[in-house]
Formats: structure tokens, sequence, C-alpha cells
């Protein structure tokens, strides 16, 4: 392989394939936190269509979404996306789905007394998700998501389909100009690999923040900010503690929502 | 037939149920095999991962990692161009099944992993109290046990692979999305086509897994 193929598209392919996995997993994460706390509303109607998006998006193959947001969305209603947007979309929203059993699992995981707890304190609905349950669960949710941004980062090969020149794409191209095929696809499944352990690895230090972080119950009012800093559990919080104001927060007794994908080895609700 | 500028045109969709159907027949059939190849080969890779030396489970665990860690299109394409060029011929159908089997083979492994040690140690135990040998303490005490635990989940791995099937169109293999692909090239409208194999793919997919989560009622307690 020569070197002006590499430059020209490879090292490209890896930024463009490092660009979409973010757009992708941010979308998805949007779509994933709101259909997961849809799915958790009080209201039977929202629950449902909740539930609907769930497996319609979960039902259908990513590929086969994406084709059908690049191809037949313009027939049908005149939206013409470029091809970058059109994937970023149909992975968002496919892996949004499935984000969305994350965070409804690990929503259902926080103990009912939590919720209780907020009534009690007459917290609103809002107040109640964002103050109480949203901080115990967010960290139990990283290690499945981690699992689904490793999915997403391979899904993102899809995308040299619609001929996006991310890093599949750039083999492919590089295979067709050059004939070494063993050579180009080795690389290249060793570069998905590399991002795939970096990936997981950074994950795994958001985890370990998480949870030195996990046990500090906001304030009212302050919302995830101490969870976001991921400052470890401070004296202020364990005088707290023992006056039993953080028992509503009280985070010993969560199972590990990993567990839903984690015993299968991720992915296992797919 | 009308395959004019309406949106969506039921001519179209009526003239592409035969291809259609051919397509599905294609699709299962990868599904069928590459399941079969991934439940067997995972099982290996599960039965390697407890080996009593380190020699066979830390090339296993590598393998099967770097093949869950990197994307099956590309594994597809590797198998696909670089197979020929070592002189293994095999048809593009053939190809993508093995190609589909073997990357869901590493699933299915960790699946098995976490059936193997969802059984209790006392089994174990029990097995060398009988003297039972090591393959039948395997066979007869340890895999039943497993595989009971274990059949709803490898069931979300064959609807995940159902999913990935359209993948094979890259390489040619005459599944639904390459079905539709021919057919909307002749007649330039993607619409009903592509509907037509996304719409049967969420029906195929969600009563499988009402299925699957009925049967994991039964069997996991």
């Amino acid at each position: 392989m020569t070197a002006g193929l590499w430059e020209h598209w490879v090292l490209p392919g890896i930024w463009i394939t490092i660009q979409l996995t973010l757009y992708s997993a941010a979308l998805a994460t949007v779509v994933a936190f709101a259909v997961g706390m849809a799915r958790t509303h009080r209201l039977r109607v929202v629950r449902f269509f909740a539930a609907f998006y769930t497996e319609v998006f979960r039902g259908m193959s990513a590929l086969i979404l994406m084709f059908w947001i690049f191809f037949v969305l313009p027939q049908l209603a005149g939206w013409a996306l470029v091809p970058m947007w059109a994937a970023v979309l149909a992975l968002g929203l496919s892996y949004g789905a499935y984000g969305a059993e994350i965070v409804r699992g690990a929503l259902n995981a926080v103990a009912p007394a939590q919720r209780e707890a907020g009534v009690a304190l007459s917290f609103t609905p809002w107040q109640r998700m964002r103050l109480v349950l949203l901080p115990q669960a967010v960290p139990e949710m990283i290690p499945s998501f981690c699992n689904l941004l490793v999915e997403l980062l391979k899904g993102t090969a899809l995308v040299s389909l619609l001929g996006i020149g991310d890093v599949s794409f750039a083999a492919y191209l590089v295979r067709l100009a050059t004939t070494e095929s063993a050579q180009i696809y080795s690389i290249t499944l060793v570069i998905y690999f590399v991002l795939a352990f970096l990936l997981t690895r950074g994950m795994k230090v958001l985890e370990r923040k998480a949870k030195a972080g996990i046990g500090q119950f906001p304030e009212p009012g302050q919302g995830l900010g101490p969870w976001l800093r991921f400052r470890r559990p401070s004296a202020k919080s364990g005088e707290l503690s023992s006056t039993g104001v953080t028992d509503v927060a009280g985070v010993s007794g969560i199972t590990g929502v990993s567990g839903i994908t984690g015993a299968t080895g991720g992915g296992g609700a797919r | 037939m009308n395959h004019g500028t309406d949106k969506w045109d039921w001519g179209a969709v009526a003239d592409f149920m035969p291809h259609f159907w051919d397509g599905v027949l294609v699709t299962l059939q990868v599904l069928a095999l590459g399941s079969l190849i991934s439940f067997s080969v995972g099982l290996l890779w599960a039965l390697a991962f407890r080996a009593p030396t380190r020699f066979i489970r830390w090339p296993v665990g590598l393998i099967t990692e770097f093949i869950r860690n990197t994307p099956l299109l590309v594994q597809l394409f590797f198998l696909f161009f670089v197979l020929p060029e070592w002189n293994i011929q095999f048809s593009a159908e053939t190809t993508g099944t093995i190609a589909i089997g073997l990357h869901y083979s590493t699933y299915t492994a960790q699946v098995y992993r976490a059936g193997i040690e969802a059984v209790p140690v006392g089994q174990w135990e029990a097995a060398k109290a009988l003297s039972l040998s090591y393959p039948r303490t395997w066979t007869a005490v340890i895999l039943p046990q497993a595989i009971r635990r274990v059949v709803p989940a490898l069931g979300n791995y064959v609807i995940a692979m159902l999913k990935d099937t359209p993948l094979l169109a890259s390489i040619g293999v005459l599944e639904l999305l390459q079905r539709s692909r021919l057919e909307a090239a002749q007649t330039f409208q993607y619409t009903e086509a592509l509907t037509v194999v996304g719409v049967a793919f969420i029906l195929i997919a969600y009563p499988s897994s009402l299925l699957l989560r009925a049967l994991e009622r039964r069997l996991v307690r």
C-alpha cells in the first residue's frame, strides 16, 4: 500500500469514523434519555408511544433504516439529507432505542422507596427525576452505555455503503487501487479494534469517577451538578448522611443494571 | 402498473412481492446456517475459555475479543476478498453465512460462559463425588443445566443476526435488501421495495422477541 493512499484516505477515514461515532452517540443519548424516561412516565399513552418507538427501531435493521432515510424519505417527504446526516440520524435513532432500554432498566432499578421519598419531600415529578432518580441511575447506566458505544462504533462501518469516506470506505477504495485485500482489511480491522479498546478504556475511567462521585445527594436545586463534577463524597455529604437526608439517595441498595446486557457480554437485549 | 409520480404505488409493491419471497428464503437460509455455526463455534470458544492451560485461554480470549470488537461488515469484506487470494473459493452466500456465524459465535460464547458459570459449584462437586469422567461431567451434568438457562439469550442473538443479514447485500448475496435494491434499480422506485423490507423486519423481529420473553419466563426461574 502506498503512503499517499494511506494519508489520503485512511487517516481522514479514521477522523470521519470518530466524528460519526460522536454525533450518532450524542443523538442516541438524547433519544435514549427521552424515550427511556417516557417509558417510566405515569401516563399510559406516553408509555405506549415510547414502547412503540423502542420496538419499531429495535426491530428494524440499522442498514435498512439508513437506506430508507437516505433513499425513501426524499421521495415520501421531500427531505433530502446529505449522506453523513442520513447516517447519523439512522444510527442515532436505532441505537437510541437500545439505549432507551438501558435508561429504563436503570431507572426501574432505583429502589421504589426513593420515589416515595421524593413524593414525601413534595418534589414535582420532574424534580424527582432530576434530583433523586437520575443521579442514582446514571452511574449505573455507564457500563451498558459503554457496550452500546462500542456497538455504535462498529455500526458506523455501515455508512461506507452510502459512500461516506469513513475507514471502511477508505479500505474499499485502497483495495480497488492496490488489490492488496489482505493487508488493507487487516489494518482496517486493527484500527477498529484499537478505537474500540480506547473507547472502553475511556468509559472505564468515567465509570470509576462516577462511582466515586455517587453517594452525594444533590441538594434541591443542585440537579445533576455534583455527579457531573465527579467529586468524591465530601465530609459535608457524610454529615448529611448522618442526618438521614442522604437516605433519600442512599444508593448502596441499587443492583447493577449492567446485568441487563452485561450477563450476555453486551448487546444481549438486541 | 402505475410507476408514475405518486408517492406510494401499490403496483410496485405487487411487482416486488415474488422477489420479496425469494429474498425471505435466502435470508432464512443464511439465518439458520449462521445460527448453527454461531451456536456450535460459540460453545467451542466457551469450552476453550475454561481450558486448563492459559496457552489456550489467552489466544482464544484475544481472538474472540478481536472479532467481537470489529465490524461485521469489514470482516465480511475481509473473508470475501481475501479468501480467494489464498485460493479458498466460496460463493458469496457461503462466505456471508460463515462471516455472520463466526462473528456471532463470539457473542454466544459469552452467553455460554455466563450460563456455565451460573451452574452451582455443588454440581461440579457432585459429579466429582460420583466419579464421573471429565467429558461425562460436561455432557451429563453441566451443559444440560447451562444450556437451559442460555436459550433465551441465544434467541436474542438470532434476532440480532437476522437484523444483520442485510449487510450481506454488500457482497451481492440475494437476500431481502439486495432483492429490493435490484428491484428499485429497475423501476427507479426505492420507496415501495425498501419500505416493504423494513416493515418485514419489524414484523419478524417483534413477535420473535415476545416469544423469547415468554420462553425466558418459562426457562429461567
